[in-house]
């Protein structure tokens, strides 16, 4: 509906208005990696380790990431010998790829949109567990015992927190009769508490178990610490992307970041609200500036959170983790959906 | 007493920790952000750590004391010290006495590429010709580089810092840093390696003083 | 295990007896999921963990035989940084050794020089006087609480903590400059000399050194709520490498180790060699679980023991000189001695034979960490790859006490 919009607005064609959001989006990607790594990765980290982060490259080492960017490209690009060498060039690609892709659905605005898809929920939560197949690859393709353990593990973390993930999501969808993220933004907006409606009805007031959820297998689906068991740095080395260097290692960093960036947009949208300001109309054209502010702000909250996480928590295990899915965070989330369902249908 | 779930003390650990490094201020001032006071680490090379005076950095020779008696190159575990040195005659001390013979340092080389910093020659050095000073930049490019001729070991005597004074109930003295001025040194700079008879001459008036001690070190190289 | 060595924190920390019966079910359980697994012969792979991992922190190799994540058999092979220290003592006078015992546990280095210079001050038979001994001890304890104060934040690092091995290195390095303004060495103190000490302390020091022990009680409590009370690293320490007392006494485990295990040995208190442990208050800390949560906890209540012993001992420095009467040039008259302490890691002797030369005719050192790490292929067998990180980080070894 929104595209329509833009382009009746503006009257483009249709290759400008595409070429305009791929500008857009090949803009938003890498900046939104880069302010996540300074703020929280160098900084924040730092911080909360009485340290002081970078500080010579740029103001308080604001441009640290853009020097390592360059030191990583100038880096020489090595194959193992017994790599497969196709699947081993090609899986950081999947896997930055996959987080490019979920990037197409996230609303920011009213219009502010790349593309406004029907089944956005399916489609995000499909394409960020193409993530998992790059990683796959890059543990079997390199050749290394190392490798391959960190690649099987993140296969087989895959199932125990994707289910938890989709069905945590599904109480948000079966209360907004949506999978179109817009609709579901709309639903929030709309919506009352117990007859007021200024603030609209973020759905982290009502699916707080949901959330709750979505954010713990959000944790395991971005490798992040209480989950990282793929990476995990003192006994994989590095897991999956122990082999790479240079500019293929920089890939995988980014699309970590990135991956990161969309899936603190999604819980925002999700659960938060979206970009949607209270006190404004739904469709007020001036959202289309406000609306991605609102939601920059959001996402911070929230990756404020998962980094904050990671900096202070220890590793589970894998089993640990199999163990926590299916014990508790699965059968939790059914009754969250159970729950749900009886709510939509009495009330 | 319940207890707050270690998960959640954790994080309060670390939110914690970051606001103190970020705004270490109190009072009023509070919310200024000051991450340089509050962290604890060192920026290195724009500002400077500064070791307490016993810090064993760099080993000052102060070489009118040195009689190349060879004991620190002995006692040395890794034998980094090299020493070279040759007798002068000197004049007698009072009129009408006996010439005497003096030890002279021709080479005084430390190889800070080998030292291990134990402190030992400092230790068994009978006439205070060595000293311990806190200094630690020298570090070189070029590792040969590390090796300090008695030039250089000379001029890390103008960093040696005062001995402390001891803590209570201590029975130890207080040694004294050797009476030291830049103008004392400036010559011995200059000398070349033909000069060595005035250089020793020069030497033995500033040895008179101390020259009882000197009388001891009849075991030269 | 007798109750009455088990304190109030260990009872809270203490697993109750469902949790002990699910402890042995899962060991039992491994094991036998081991043997399942071999005799159907799904297939293993050989993986070297080691020389260069983090987790070794050095270069111990572990080579591991996986049937997936399972490790069916795992055996440290070590030397790969034998630096020959017995052999390179052979050809050094009594105090040019010194230099060298430093380095082999160089996390607590002080601690290393106080069992050889109290070997060749026996057979000299010659004592340190009082304030000699009590600045020994004083530097002692500064020295393990500088070395498994850094373990504390370790651990976190090696089960995916980021955060604690920076506050381990942060307040470390108070300890650090504390042994520095005595020594002029941060981690080579070389400060121990037959018949006493090199020097004594400079002024302001013993108030400095009390403010520093506040702070790293401070550095525990954080310790306990950032790490220890985290349930992610319970979950992962309890029940993971259970050393039983016999099997830990049959290794030849020392230090916290085996306190770990239940069995309550300490040199400083069972054999102290004349250093000021007998003159003051303070306890031994034993643990009855034997797991990796066990050894975690021992250790952070030593550290918390050992703050209390430097302020007893800083209250009571006796007056007076640092130095005996001690000929300039020391010849050690022929005989044999063996003196082992108690050091952060364990048990550490030396067994020095003097043939009455300036140096010692053979020194041969028993380190804590080479028996310690003797236990690895039977805890190892039947746990996963990421318990291997849990044993090794819990074991507490330093490589150059493994290799010397």
């Amino acid at each position: 509906m929104s595209e329509l919009t833009l382009t009746g607005a503006l009257g483009l064609a249709y290759w400008a208005e595409t070429s305009i959001k791929l500008g857009v989006a090949l803009v938003v990607i890498p900046t939104a990696a880069l302010m996540l790594g300074y703020l929280f990765l160098l900084k924040m980290m730092a911080f909360m380790q009485s340290r002081l982060g970078p500080q010579d490259v740029g103001p308080s080492g604001s441009l640290q990431l853009i020097a390592d960017a360059i030191k990583f490209l100038q880096k020489e690009d090595i194959h193992p010998a017994a790599a497969d060498r196709r699947v081993f060039r090609a899986a950081p690609v999947v896997v930055l790829a996959s987080s490019f892709l979920l990037f197409v659905v996230l609303p920011t605005g009213p219009d502010a949109v790349v593309e406004n898809l029907d089944t956005g929920v399916f489609y995000a939560l499909a394409v960020s567990s193409l993530s998992v197949l790059g990683v796959l690859m890059a543990g079997w393709a390199s050749a290394s015992k190392y490798a391959l353990l960190g690649g099987l593990r993140a296969a087989g973390q895959l199932i125990a927190y994707e289910l938890p993930l989709i069905l945590a999501v599904m109480g948000v969808v079966i209360q907004a009769n949506s999978l179109n993220l817009q609709e579901i933004v709309r639903a929030q907006a709309t919506g009352e508490i117990f007859g007021f409606g200024f603030v609209g009805n973020p759905f982290i007031l009502t699916q707080f178990i949901g959330f709750l959820i979505f954010m713990i297998s959000a944790q395991a689906e971005l490798t992040q610490t209480p989950f990282d068991m793929p990476v995990a740095e003192t006994e994989l080395v590095g897991g999956f992307h122990v082999e790479y260097t240079g500019f293929r290692f920089l890939l995988f960093f980014m699309a970590e970041v990135a991956t990161t960036f969309a899936f603190s947009a999604l819980a925002t949208v999700l659960f938060l609200g979206g970009w949607w300001i209270p006190g404004f109309d739904f469709d007020a054209p001036i959202l289309n500036v406000l609306g991605p502010m609102v939601m920059l702000a959001k996402i911070l909250l929230v990756a404020f959170v998962i980094f904050w996480i990671r900096f202070t928590y220890p590793r589970l295990r894998e089993d640990q983790l199999q163990k926590f899915a299916w014990k508790v965070l699965i059968p939790l989330s059914l009754a969250n959906i159970v729950v749900t369902g009886i709510f939509k249908v009495v009330l | 007493m319940p207890q707050l779930p270690g998960l959640l003390k954790g994080l309060g650990v670390t939110a914690r920790t970051a606001a103190r490094t970020l705004f270490p201020k109190r009072g009023m001032r509070t919310l200024i952000p000051a991450p340089q006071q509050g962290s604890v680490t060192v920026q290195y090379p724009h500002e400077k750590e500064a070791p307490p005076d016993r810090a064993r950095g760099v080993i000052a020779l102060h070489e009118e004391n040195c009689t190349a008696c060879m004991l620190c190159s002995r006692s040395c575990p890794d034998w980094c010290i090299y020493i070279e040195g040759h007798k002068v005659k000197a004049p007698p001390r009072r009129a009408g006495g006996k010439a005497r013979t003096v030890n002279m340092v021709d080479r005084f080389d430390i190889d800070y590429a080998l030292c291990m910093y134990c402190g030992i020659c400092v230790d068994v050095c009978p006439f205070d010709a060595l000293f311990w000073t806190p200094e630690y930049e020298y570090s070189e490019p070029n590792i040969a580089d590390l090796l300090h001729d008695r030039i250089r070991l000379g001029e890390w005597m103008e960093t040696v810092p005062e001995f402390q004074a001891y803590e209570q109930g201590s029975e130890q003295k207080v040694r004294a840093v050797p009476d030291f001025g830049p103008e004392d040194f400036a010559p011995a700079r200059k000398l070349g390696a033909d000069d060595a008879e005035s250089d020793g001459a020069r030497r033995l008036a500033s040895a008179e003083s101390d020259g009882a001690r000197r009388l001891a070190s009849g075991d030269g190289s | 295990m007798s109750p009455a060595t088990v304190s109030d924190g260990a009872r809270r920390f203490a697993p109750g007896a469902a949790a002990l019966r699910e402890q042995q079910a899962y060991v039992a359980g491994q094991a036998a999921d081991a043997r399942v697994n071999v005799e159907l012969d799904t297939g293993d792979m050989t993986l070297n963990i080691g020389p260069q991992h983090p987790a070794t922190h050095g270069t111990l190799r572990i080579a591991c035989r996986l049937d997936g994540e399972q490790v069916i058999a795992a055996e440290p092979l070590m030397g790969y940084m034998h630096r020959g220290y017995e052999k390179l003592c052979e050809v050094r006078t009594y105090p040019q050794c010194t230099t060298l015992i430093n380095r082999i546990d160089w996390l607590g280095s002080f601690a290393n020089e106080v069992p050889f210079i109290l070997a060749a001050e026996q057979l000299m038979g010659v004592e340190a006087p009082p304030r000699a001994q009590w600045i020994r001890t004083i530097l002692f304890e500064l020295s393990r609480i500088a070395n498994v104060s850094l373990f504390l934040g370790d651990m976190g690092v090696q089960i995916g903590a980021l955060t604690p091995v920076f506050f381990a290195f942060r307040d470390r390095e108070r300890v650090l400059n504390q042994i520095e303004e005595v020594t002029g060495g941060r981690f080579h103190p070389n400060f121990d000399r037959i018949g006493g000490l090199k020097d004594d302390l400079p002024r302001g020091w013993i108030a400095e050194t009390h403010a520093v022990m506040a702070k790293m009680r401070g550095f525990c409590d954080e310790m306990e709520d950032l790490l220890m009370g985290n349930e992610i690293f319970q979950t992962r320490c309890r029940g993971v490498g259970v050393i039983p007392k016999d099997v830990a006494l049959s290794h030849g485990l020392s230090g916290a180790n085996l306190r770990a295990s239940g069995v309550d040995w300490d040199l400083r208190r069972d054999a102290n060699p004349g250093l000021a442990w007998d003159q003051i208050d303070w306890r031994v800390w034993t643990h009855p679980d034997g797991d990796s949560f066990a050894r975690y906890w021992v250790r952070m209540q030593e550290t918390r023991e050992a703050t209390k012993i430097v302020d007893q001992l800083l209250d009571s420095i006796p007056s007076g000189p640092i130095m005996t009467k001690v000929p300039l040039i020391i010849k050690v008259p022929a005989g044999e001695a063996y003196v082992s302490t108690e050091n952060p890691l364990g048990e550490m002797g030396y067994y020095v034979v003097s043939k009455g030369g300036l140096g010692p005719f053979r020194v041969k050192i028993r380190t804590p960490s080479f028996s310690n790490i003797s236990i690895v292929p039977w805890v190892m067998r039947g746990t996963y790859v990421p318990d291997i990180i849990t044993i090794l980080g819990s074991l507490y070894f330093i490589l150059g006490d493994i290799d010397r």
